[in-house]
C-alpha cells in the first residue's frame, strides 16, 4: 500500500530556489489503527505547505507504520536504500521513533521531527541531522506544571500511563509544579475505564487533577470523570484536547485548561491563513498535529530555497536558521535543534456546534528543554 | 483507605466484569458449540458501539442506538457466519485464526472508511447522567449502576434461554454432540446462524453501553477480545455459568489488584518505585489468575472434564 503524491503546480510560481535536482521527502506515519487521527492531520498540514509552496520538484512519499515499531524500521530501511531519500519526517509515536531516528541521521539522512520528542534524542542522543519541529516530549507536562502555580494549586493528583511518554509526562510535571502530591498512580497503557482511579482521586483530598492519557484515554478519562460527580479542576497537556478529540468527548471537556504551543487563535497571518486553508481544504479545523505537519514542510522549504540536502552542511545550516513564518509565530531552535517556544494555557470551549480551544494565557515563555544540555553535537 | 473507597472499587470491579461477560457469552458459546476460534469478536463489539453512536447522533435517542447496536451487530454476526465462518468449522484452528484475523482487519478498515479516522461521540442518556448516593454515603455514577443490572439480567436471561426453551436443549446438545442433533432433525446450519447472531448481539450490545462511558473508535475491540479470551479460559469453554464467574472475577481482579498492589508495595518500598511495580504487577494479575487457575483445574472453573 502505498501513496505516491507529487506536489503538482505549475514551475512558474516558483519564485526563488528553483533547483538541479529533485528533492525526495520520506514520510512514516501512523494512518491506520487506533492512533490514525494523529498521523493524518500530520500528513494532511505537512501535503497542505507543501501544495501551498507551489513546487513541483518535491516528491513525498508516505508510508503507514501501523504504529508498529517493526513496521517503521522497515519501511524506514526501504526508504533510505532503494527510495533513496533526503529528508524523513512523520513518525507519531516516541517509540517508534527511538526505533527509526538514531539509524536514519546516521546513514545522512536528516529527519524532521513533526511530533515525538523522547528525551534521549535531545540530550545525549541529540545528532546533527536530527531536527523537532514540535517539542520535547517533557515541555507540555513542564509548562502545566508551572500553570498549577499560576492558579494556586498546592495538591495535585498525577496520573499517567505506565510507559516511557507517561513516566516522561509526571517527571515534567514534577520538574516545575511546586506543590504538594496527593497521588500519583500508573495506569495501563491502552486502559479505557478509569472508575477505579477516579475513586481513588474523590477519597485523596486533591485539590486538581494533572493528566496525561493521549488519544482515546483520555476521552474516556474525561467522559467518566464528568459522570463521577467529582469536581476538581483537570489540567492537561493538548493531547487529550486536540480538535480530533473534544468533539468525541463532548460537554465533558468544556472549560479544561490544557497546555498547548499553538491553538488556532494565535495572532499572526500564518496561522490566520493556515487556519483558513486547512479548513478549505479537508473541511475540518486543524489540530495541533496539524500545525506541527505544516510547520515541518514549511521549514523544509525554507531550508531548500537555500540549499539541497546534497549540500549537507550548508541545508543544515538553513534548518538551524529555521528561517520560515511559523504558524506559532517566531520560531527558533535551540542549540541541541529543539524549539525553544512560548507555550500557552488553553481553555476548551464550544464555538456553536464546535468544541475547540482559546488561549487564556502564557504558561512558559520561551521555554526550552531539560536535556538540552547533555546534547554534545 | 477507608470502606467507601474499597465498596466503590468493588461495584468498579462488578461493572466492568458484567460488561465481559456480555463479550465472553458470546464467544464461549461459539467456541463450545461450533468450536470456532472467532478473533472478530471484538470487532462485533466495535460495530455496536459505532451503530450506537451514529443512530444515538442522528436522532438523539439512546435507546434507539442501542437497538440499532443489537440489530447492527447481530446482522453483521449472520452475515459474516453465513458468508466466511460456515465454511471454517471443519477446518483446523489455524486457519480459523487466520480467517477471522482477516476479518478483524476489514471491519477494522471499513469502519474507517465509512466513519472516518475520529473518534464518534456517545454519551450518557441524560436520565442516568451523575451520580447517586448509595447507603452509606457512597457516591456512585448511575449510569454504572445501570450497567451492572443489564449485565445481570441479561445473565439471568442467558441462563433461562439455555436451560429453559427448546432452542437451549439444542444449543446444549450441539455443545455435546454434533453429529447426533443432525440426525436428530435439527437444522444445524440454522441453529449455528442462530448462536452466532445472538453472539454477536451480545457484543454489539456491550460495545454500546461500554462507548458511552468511552471513546468510539476504531480498533476499540481487541483489548476487550484478549480479555474475554482470558474469561473464558478460566471459566472453561463453552460453559455460560464458567463465563460469568470467570468475568466476574476477572472484573474484580483487575479493579482491584490495580489499585490495592501499589498500596501494597508502598508498605516496603519507596512511593514513586511502589506505583510504578504495583501497576505494572497489577496489569499482569489477571494472567496470573489464570495461570493460577489453569493448574488447578486445567480445563478452567465449569470445563467439561476429559
Amino acid at each position: 500500500m502505498k501513496n505516491l503524491i507529487l506536489a503538482t503546480a505549475t514551475a512558474a510560481l516558483c519564485a526563488t530556489g528553483v533547483l538541479a535536482e529533485d528533492v525526495k521527502v520520506g514520510m512514516i506515519t501512523t494512518l491506520s489503527g487506533g492512533g490514525a487521527g494523529l498521523g493524518i492531520d500530520v500528513r494532511d498540514g505537512f501535503m497542505l505547505a507543501i501544495a501551498q509552496s507551489g513546487r513541483d520538484d518535491i516528491e513525498v512519499v508516505i508510508e503507514d507504520d501501523q504504529r508498529k515499531p517493526d513496521i517503521a524500521v522497515q519501511l524506514s530501511d526501504k526508504m533510505i536504500q532503494s527510495e533513496r531519500v533526503d529528508v524523513m519526517t512523520g513518525i507519531i509515536w516516541s517509540n517508534l521513533a527511538m526505533a527509526v531516528v538514531p539509524a536514519a541521521v546516521n546513514q545522512d539522512v536528516f529527519y524532521l521531527s513533526p511530533n515525538a520528542g523522547p528525551s534521549p534524542l535531545a540530550g545525549q542522543g541529540c545528532h546533527q541531522n536530527y531536527f523537532n519541529v514540535a517539542w520535547q516530549n517533557d515541555n507540555l507536562h513542564e509548562a502545566a506544571g508551572s500553570y498549577a502555580n499560576g492558579a494556586g494549586y498546592a495538591n495535585s493528583f498525577i496520573l499517567a500511563p505506565n510507559y516511557p511518554a507517561g513516566q516522561d509526562a509526571l517527571t515534567g510535571y514534577k520538574r516545575m509544579y511546586d506543590g504538594e502530591l496527593a497521588g500519583e498512580v500508573f495506569t495501563q497503557l491502552g486502559q479505557t475505564d478509569y472508575a477505579a482511579e477516579i475513586a481513588q482521586i474523590r477519597a485523596s483530598g486533591a485539590d486538581s487533577v494533572f493528566f496525561f492519557l493521549p488519544g482515546g484515554m483520555g476521552i474516556s478519562f474525561l467522559k467518566q470523570y464528568a459522570d463521577s460527580g467529582v469536581d476538581i479542576p483537570v489540567v492537561g497537556p493538548a493531547f487529550s484536547f486536540d480538535q480530533g478529540i473534544l468533539q468525541a468527548v463532548g460537554d465533558a471537556a468544556l472549560g479544561v485548561v490544557n497546555t498547548s504551543q499553538w491553538n488556532k487563535d494565535i495572532d499572526n497571518p500564518t496561522n490566520a491563513a493556515f487556519v483558513d486553508s486547512f479548513q478549505a481544504e479537508y473541511d475540518r479545523l486543524p489540530s495541533l498535529y496539524a500545525s506541527q505537519g505544516f510547520d515541518t514542510a514549511n521549514l523544509l522549504l525554507s531550508a531548500l530555497s537555500v540549499a539541497h540536502p546534497n549540500d549537507a552542511d550548508a541545508f543544515r545550516d538553513a534548518l538551524r536558521a529555521a528561517d520560515f513564518d511559523s504558524t506559532r509565530g517566531d520560531f527558533a531552535f535551540g542549540p541541541n535543534h529543539h524549539p525553544v517556544q512560548t507555550i500557552y494555557a488553553r481553555e476548551v470551549i464550544q464555538e456553536g456546534d464546535v468544541f475547540t480551544n482559546k488561549i487564556i494565557g502564557v504558561a512558559l515563555e520561551n521555554h526550552s528543554d531539560a536535556y538540552a544540555a547533555m546534547c554534545k553535537m | 483507605m477507608s470502606s467507601i473507597l474499597i465498596i466503590e472499587q468493588i461495584l468498579n470491579g462488578l461493572q466492568f466484569g458484567v460488561m465481559l461477560f456480555l463479550m465472553a457469552a458470546g464467544l464461549t458459546l461459539i467456541f463450545g458449540v461450533m468450536g470456532l476460534i472467532n478473533l472478530a469478536h471484538g470487532s462485533l463489539y466495535m460495530v455496536g458501539a459505532f451503530a450506537a453512536a451514529a443512530v444515538a447522533g442522528l436522532t438523539g435517542s439512546f435507546l434507539l442506538g442501542l437497538i440499532a447496536a443489537l440489530i447492527a451487530a447481530a446482522f453483521a454476526g449472520a452475515i459474516i457466519e453465513m458468508v466466511v465462518i460456515r465454511r471454517l468449522y471443519k477446518a483446523a484452528h489455524l486457519d480459523q485464526v487466520l480467517a477471522t484475523f482477516a476479518l478483524i482487519l476489514i471491519f477494522s478498515e471499513g469502519t474507517r472508511w465509512v466513519f472516518g479516522s475520529f473518534p464518534l461521540f456517545l454519551d450518557i442518556p441524560d436520565a442516568l447522567s451523575g451520580p447517586v448516593t448509595l447507603p452509606g454515603g457512597i457516591q456512585y455514577p448511575l449510569y454504572r449502576l445501570t450497567l451492572i443490572a443489564i449485565g445481570l439480567l441479561v445473565a439471568l436471561g442467558l441462563w433461562a434461554l439455555i436451560e429453559r426453551t427448546r432452542i437451549g436443549i439444542q444449543i446444549r446438545a450441539g455443545e455435546n454432540d454434533r453429529e447426533m442433533i443432525g440426525a436428530l432433525g435439527v437444522d444445524i446450519s440454522k441453529l449455528y446462524t442462530l448462536i452466532f447472531a445472538l453472539g454477536a448481539a451480545l457484543a454489539g450490545l456491550a460495545g454500546a453501553l461500554v462507548g458511552a462511558i468511552q471513546s468510539v473508535q476504531v480498533g476499540m475491540g481487541e483489548p476487550v477480545l484478549i480479555l474475554a479470551f482470558v474469561v473464558i479460559v478460566i471459566g472453561g469453554i463453552g460453559s455460560i455459568r464458567g463465563a460469568f464467574v470467570g468475568a466476574l472475577l476477572v472484573g474484580l481482579t483487575d479493579t482491584l489488584g490495580g489499585v490495592f498492589l501499589p498500596e501494597l508495595f508502598k508498605l516496603f518500598m519507596e512511593a514513586g518505585a511502589a506505583q510504578k511495580s504495583g501497576s505494572a504487577l497489577a496489569s499482569m494479575s489477571i494472567y496470573m489468575l489464570m495461570g493460577l487457575v489453569l493448574i488447578w483445574r486445567p480445563t478452567g472453573l465449569f470445563g467439561a472434564r476429559t
